[in-house]
């Protein structure tokens, strides 16, 4: 296993002049991020732009997000493991290693969003106290910690196989991977759910919160997962056909579209009743005064609504117009959960209260950092792994 | 196996030097990254960091950190405090009871408030906040808690002070994943300042704008520190940990009213005892036209409002 481990680590030392770059850009990066949580830590989330009005902003924004990437893994892991596709079966750890390193970004997320990190431990179970089942916080530190741990099993196990030249035994990790693929829905459900649940927050009290996570997620994490893969495809690194891209083309695709609709659903439902609750929704789109976010809402509705467009014309056959269509998807989708889901909700407070948020730079710092992390784990343990999956079985 | 040894064997010394360089330059960078930890405004001692709940801790613990606490209180503040832990009384469960037809919107409350409760001066943290509204109308949306003192009792307005609802479903208490803040027998809603992780899931869930957090460390002179305490309710509280009206339990519970209702000049303010058929609030609820904010949420606030002479 020692050695498993140092095969690992010397391949992360083995690259181009340009995995050098890389690698040295996000290290510079994440270290600029730990300084501006080292600073926040030392003068209190003062450093953020974050107040008693809108209480959360970009790093609950950004965990929202990244649990949906993390549990848009699956949508590779169904084709794989289900539907025994063997290309896709080829890459499909790649995915899973994505998953691993988004689920890293969560928790730094929130570790970074806490008044008292030094506190942390009062929410180990036993050792603290667990307010479960009725908080759902404590279920997401359950589901998320527990997605980590089992995509960090299976990656491992099926990697340490193929290192040591054996095919992996089924019954060691098959129930796993079945079990992964459930417990992928359930970390973005339970996510959805800690907003869903709260009766004062109007915007986020609705039924329809959980089904649009897993849909814009899985229409984003898979977008990414094409750029990776055609990424390391071009430098050489693995090799797949054409066929794993069209498939994960067209549940990016589905998955875009059901996005789009039930959206549409939610504000057809709002605008209509015209109720009182439907404020949240015309400052966001900027029809009820000045609203900041409002070009972010429209901005990222556009990107959605045009790469639809893009993945539904005869060019999504042409690798550009797919790559650019998933930069949209991805850019699009993180606008629409995180500045526009998490933020509304706040504005205005439950007393009428319109106050506007703007991030601090402090607090951009750490998330980008966060980010650059998160990247800087995926990118190494590509790299040690990308070796193991290439060698003959 | 052979794959490994080849694998070692390939280690170039060019690699290693590269490899050592990048380790040591990324800890060097990383010591230089969280310099700005040295001038912390806050530093958390072995004592605070290791301290159990407040329901976990033995009386014997409970002396001990209460000892510990007044003194360093003491040194910082250069001030003598007593911290007390009254306990709620059998029988008894407070309510309170607003008159919105006299509040003149004076705002006395909300710095009485602030006196008593040791809220931090700078950043200000104010527990209550008092909305103007028009007459017509209860819309929140359209109303305003920002008005110069000067337009305080406008007879074309009425006045509207919202607070701790101290719900008897409390969302608050409810989300907090680590049972930092619970209703306690009397019920007033508390919060363990020493045991609150800071993740503010609470104050998104509260529906009256109740909560509030200690975004930066609170700014509290010696002149202004009340040295009469709470454990639950007004000692100094820590950077990043919540905190919220407890109607002052440290003065309620010894049979006092809260600080915000003494210093009403109007008589807006009334508070008792839900409990005793004889209290000023029973008779209150039985006799006036009472509403409470938001009821279609089902938290059932203990803070009525009433519109009465």
């Amino acid at each position: 296993m020692i050695q498993f481990f140092v095969h690992g680590f010397i391949s992360t030392f083995r690259g181009s002049r340009t995995y050098w770059l890389w690698v040295t850009f996000l290290l510079a990066v994440s270290l600029i991020g730990l300084n501006a949580w080292a600073r926040q830590l030392a003068h209190g989330l003062a450093t953020s732009g974050m107040g008693d009005e809108v209480s959360w902003g970009m790093y609950i924004a950004n965990f929202v997000f990244l649990v949906g990437m993390a549990a848009a893994a699956v949508m590779m892991v169904i084709p794989a493991y289900i539907f025994k596709d063997r290309e896709m079966h080829k890459i499909v750890v790649l995915s899973e290693l994505f998953a691993v390193a988004a689920m890293v970004m969560c928790i730094l997320f929130v570790t970074v969003d806490l008044g008292r990190p030094d506190r942390i431990w009062h929410m180990v179970p036993r050792l603290g106290y667990f307010n479960w089942p009725g908080s759902m916080l404590t279920w997401d530190v359950l589901v998320l910690n527990g997605y980590l741990l089992l995509n960090l099993y299976v990656c491992f196990y099926v990697l340490y196989s193929r290192f040591h030249g054996r095919k992996p035994k089924p019954a060691l990790y098959i129930p796993v991977v079945f079990l992964a693929i459930g417990w992928a829905f359930s970390i973005h459900t339970t996510t959805a759910f800690l907003f869903q649940g709260l009766g004062g927050r109007p915007f986020w009290n609705s039924g329809l919160i959980a089904p649009r996570f897993l849909a814009s997620a899985f229409a984003a994490g898979p977008s990414f997962m094409i750029l990776v893969f055609l990424f390391l495809r071009k430098s050489g690194a693995i090799t797949f056909n054409d066929q794993v891209i069209g498939r994960i083309r067209v549940i990016i695709t589905v998955s875009l579209l059901i996005n789009i609709f039930f959206a549409g659903s939610e504000l057809f439902a709002e605008f209509y009743s015209d109720s009182k609750h439907v404020v949240h929704f015309s400052h966001l789109f900027g029809l009820h005064g000045e609203s900041l976010l409002a070009p972010w809402i429209w901005t990222a509705l556009g990107l959605n609504v045009a790469a639809a467009i893009l993945l539904l014309s005869p060019a999504r056959r042409n690798q550009g117009v797919l790559i650019v269509a998933c930069m949209m998807i991805i850019v699009g989708i993180w606008t629409e959960k995180g500045l526009g889901f998490v933020i509304p909700a706040f504005i205005p407070t439950t007393l009428g209260d319109f106050v506007q948020y703007v991030p601090s730079v402090n607090e951009l710092l750490v998330c980008v950092g966060v980010w650059a992390f998160g990247l800087l784990v995926y990118t190494l343990m590509l790299k040690g792994a990308i070796p193991i999956i290439n060698r003959e079985e | 196996m052979s794959g490994d040894q080849k694998a070692c064997a390939g280690i170039s010394r060019r690699d290693f030097v590269t490899g050592a360089a990048v380790t040591l330059a990324s800890v060097g960078a990383g010591a230089a990254a969280l310099a700005p930890l040295m001038d912390a405004e806050e530093i958390p001692t072995a004592d605070e960091f290791i301290q159990k709940h407040y329901r976990r801790l033995t009386p014997a613990d409970k002396k001990e950190i209460f000892a510990r606490l007044e003194r360093e209180i003491e040194k910082q503040y250069g001030k003598k405090a007593t911290i007390c832990d009254p306990k709620p009384i059998d029988g008894v469960e407070f309510a309170y009871v607003l008159n919105i037809g006299r509040c003149i919107g004076c705002r006395r409350c909300v710095y009485a408030c602030m006196k008593e409760n040791n809220q931090s001066r700078d950043p200000q943290i104010q527990y209550i906040r008092v909305m103007k509204l028009k007459k017509g109308s209860v819309d929140l949306e359209t109303s305003v808690h920002d008005y110069p003192p000067e337009e305080a009792a406008d007879p074309n307005y009425f006045y509207m002070p919202v607070q701790c609802q101290q719900c008897r479903n409390p969302p608050c208490v409810k989300v907090c994943p680590v049972k930092a803040t619970w209703k306690e027998k009397d019920g007033i809603i508390v919060i363990d300042y020493n045991w609150c992780i800071g993740c503010r899931y609470c104050e998104a869930a509260c529906p009256y704008h109740a909560r509030r957090f200690n975004w930066s460390k609170p700014g509290l002179s010696s002149e202004d520190l009340n040295p009469d305490m709470g454990y639950l309710s007004n000692r100094p509280r820590y950077m990043g940990v919540m905190e919220k009206c407890t109607f002052c339990l440290h003065r309620t519970r010894e049979g006092r009213y809260p600080a915000c209702l003494e210093v009403c000049p109007t008589g807006a303010r009334k508070f008792g005892n839900l409990r005793d058929p004889d209290s000023e609030v029973r008779k209150i609820l039985e006799n006036e036209r009472v509403y409470v904010l938001k009821q279609d949420l089902g938290t059932l606030p203990k803070f009525y409002y009433v519109f009465a002479k």
